[in-house]
């Protein structure tokens, strides 16, 4: 590998978007190119100092004021007029932009949506005060409480034994739809457990992706979906859904 | 012919919410660096808090922020566009061929510069600021905004070797620039 080549690849590799056969290379120029290695040490600090000095912006109150007071209010009939009137600003530009997004919707199957669907709730429910809507750890008042809220009830299992402990529910929403969380944690990490419904009563062994940082475990089982997501590490996340697994078995046979 | 309000706004007002307003400061941030003035900034995320709302029947991903972030660049390529009606206050393009100069050439410093390491972030956001567009575009979805290189490519409507060759661009620009700054502190 070149210079020229380096100067590229390394930046992927400080991105962490590198295969390991290409990092390696990209390691193995960087280590014999006194060059590329200073461009590599000094990119990484600025990117670190980027991170440390936070040069993000907050955006004002009276914005997020101004944005709130054009969707439609709960409670109080919405005024849809009033938003449509904020629309037709939106000309051509905003009609290109609609295709712009339907083109990079349509690229995205199903699935790897719904992670992200997935991936952005456990976001929200992170936010204070949006982790439980029901805060118990006892499973028998969790399990009772979702009843009557959704078309299925989630299996609300105590592990505690097993080194997870139960929070509390929550309900959710992916892919528009009304969703079951279960909500556990394992020393400062939540998991999120979603339940849904599915349309077969084929059990699909568990794989585990990583979305935006997050691990999500995915499988299915007697009608139902299961997404477990966590800032855990994989092998502590499989763990957590071994157990969860073994547990629902077990409840089911005994 | 009128449309009645219905419970079915509010429960999707509620759900946008949700889903929409915790990226409010991302997408503000990105507003900021696109456009560079706090007011235009504002109004290009309302505006695009809007259309994101209208389309919100139809958003089926990618993950929320990218999808908000591809709708206000839109907003701010609007935005470009009635400014570079007045000529004073344009935004240069850069022609395609600069993004094919050698990277070498922006950086000319000795190897054993050591870059100064207390950075605060007024010094980060000028020397950003101070990128030519879509460098600084492209900088600021992965630095700031964290975005993956697939993530940009969508948001930039550009192919992800693009994504690597602009950002390699930005980031040599960023450091000569850091490295100068320095030069000037001595």
């Amino acid at each position: 590998m070149n210079c020229d080549e380096a100067e590229i690849l390394l930046h992927a590799l400080i991105d962490g978007e590198l295969d390991a056969g290409h990092a390696r290379e990209v390691e193995s120029h960087i280590a014999g190119c006194p060059r590329c290695a200073a461009a590599l040490r000094d990119y990484r600090e600025m990117s670190k100092a980027i991170a440390e000095a936070g040069a993000g912006y907050t955006a004002p109150a009276a914005l997020r004021q101004r944005i709130e007071a054009a969707l439609p209010q709960p409670r109080r009939a919405p005024n849809r007029r009033a938003v449509l009137r904020g629309f037709a600003m939106g000309s051509a530009v905003s009609a290109l932009a609609a295709t712009g997004l339907v083109a990079i919707v349509l690229r995205n199957d199903d699935a790897e949506r719904i992670q992200a669907e997935v991936v952005s709730a456990h976001l929200r429910s992170l936010q204070a005060g949006h982790l439980t809507d029901v805060i118990s750890t006892d499973q028998h008042t969790v399990k009772p409480w979702f009843n009557g809220r959704l078309d299925v009830s989630p299996p609300v299992i105590d592990l505690t034994a097993q080194g997870f402990t139960l929070i509390g529910g929550r309900l959710d929403y992916v892919d528009a739809r009304a969703i079951g969380a279960v909500v556990y944690k394992r020393r400062q990490h939540v998991i999120n457990l979603f339940v849904a419904q599915t349309g077969t009563t084929e059990r699909r062994a568990a794989r585990i992706d990583t979305v935006q940082g997050f691990n999500i475990r995915h499988w299915s089982d007697r009608g139902l979906n299961f997404w477990a997501v966590s800032d855990l590490a994989k092998d502590e996340l499989a763990e957590f859904g071994e157990k969860f697994e073994g547990a629902m078995r077990s409840a089911a046979t005994g | 012919m009128p449309i009645k309000a219905s419970d079915d706004d509010a429960e999707k007002a509620r759900r946008f919410r949700d889903a929409a307003l915790p990226c409010l400061n991302d997408t503000y941030t990105l507003a900021r660096y696109l456009l560079r003035n706090a007011d235009d900034a504002e109004d290009a995320v309302q505006e695009c808090y809007l259309r994101a709302f209208r389309h919100f029947d139809s958003y089926r991903g990618p993950a929320m922020k990218p999808w908000l972030f591809a709708i206000l660049r839109n907003v701010c390529r609007a935005e470009y566009a009635r400014r570079a009606t007045t000529p004073t206050s344009a935004i240069e393009d850069v022609p395609e061929s600069a993004e094919q100069t050698p990277l070498w050439h922006e950086a000319e410093e000795t190897p054993e510069a050591q870059l100064v390491r207390r950075w605060d972030s007024d010094t980060i956001r000028r020397l950003v600021a101070a990128l030519a567009e879509p460098f600084r575009e492209t900088f600021v979805l992965r630095e700031i905004q964290n975005l993956s290189y697939r993530e940009i490519a969508k948001v930039a409507d550009v192919p992800v070797g693009t994504v690597m060759s602009r950002l390699a661009r930005a980031r040599a620009m960023l450091r000569s620039a850091w490295l100068a700054e320095e030069e000037q502190c001595k």
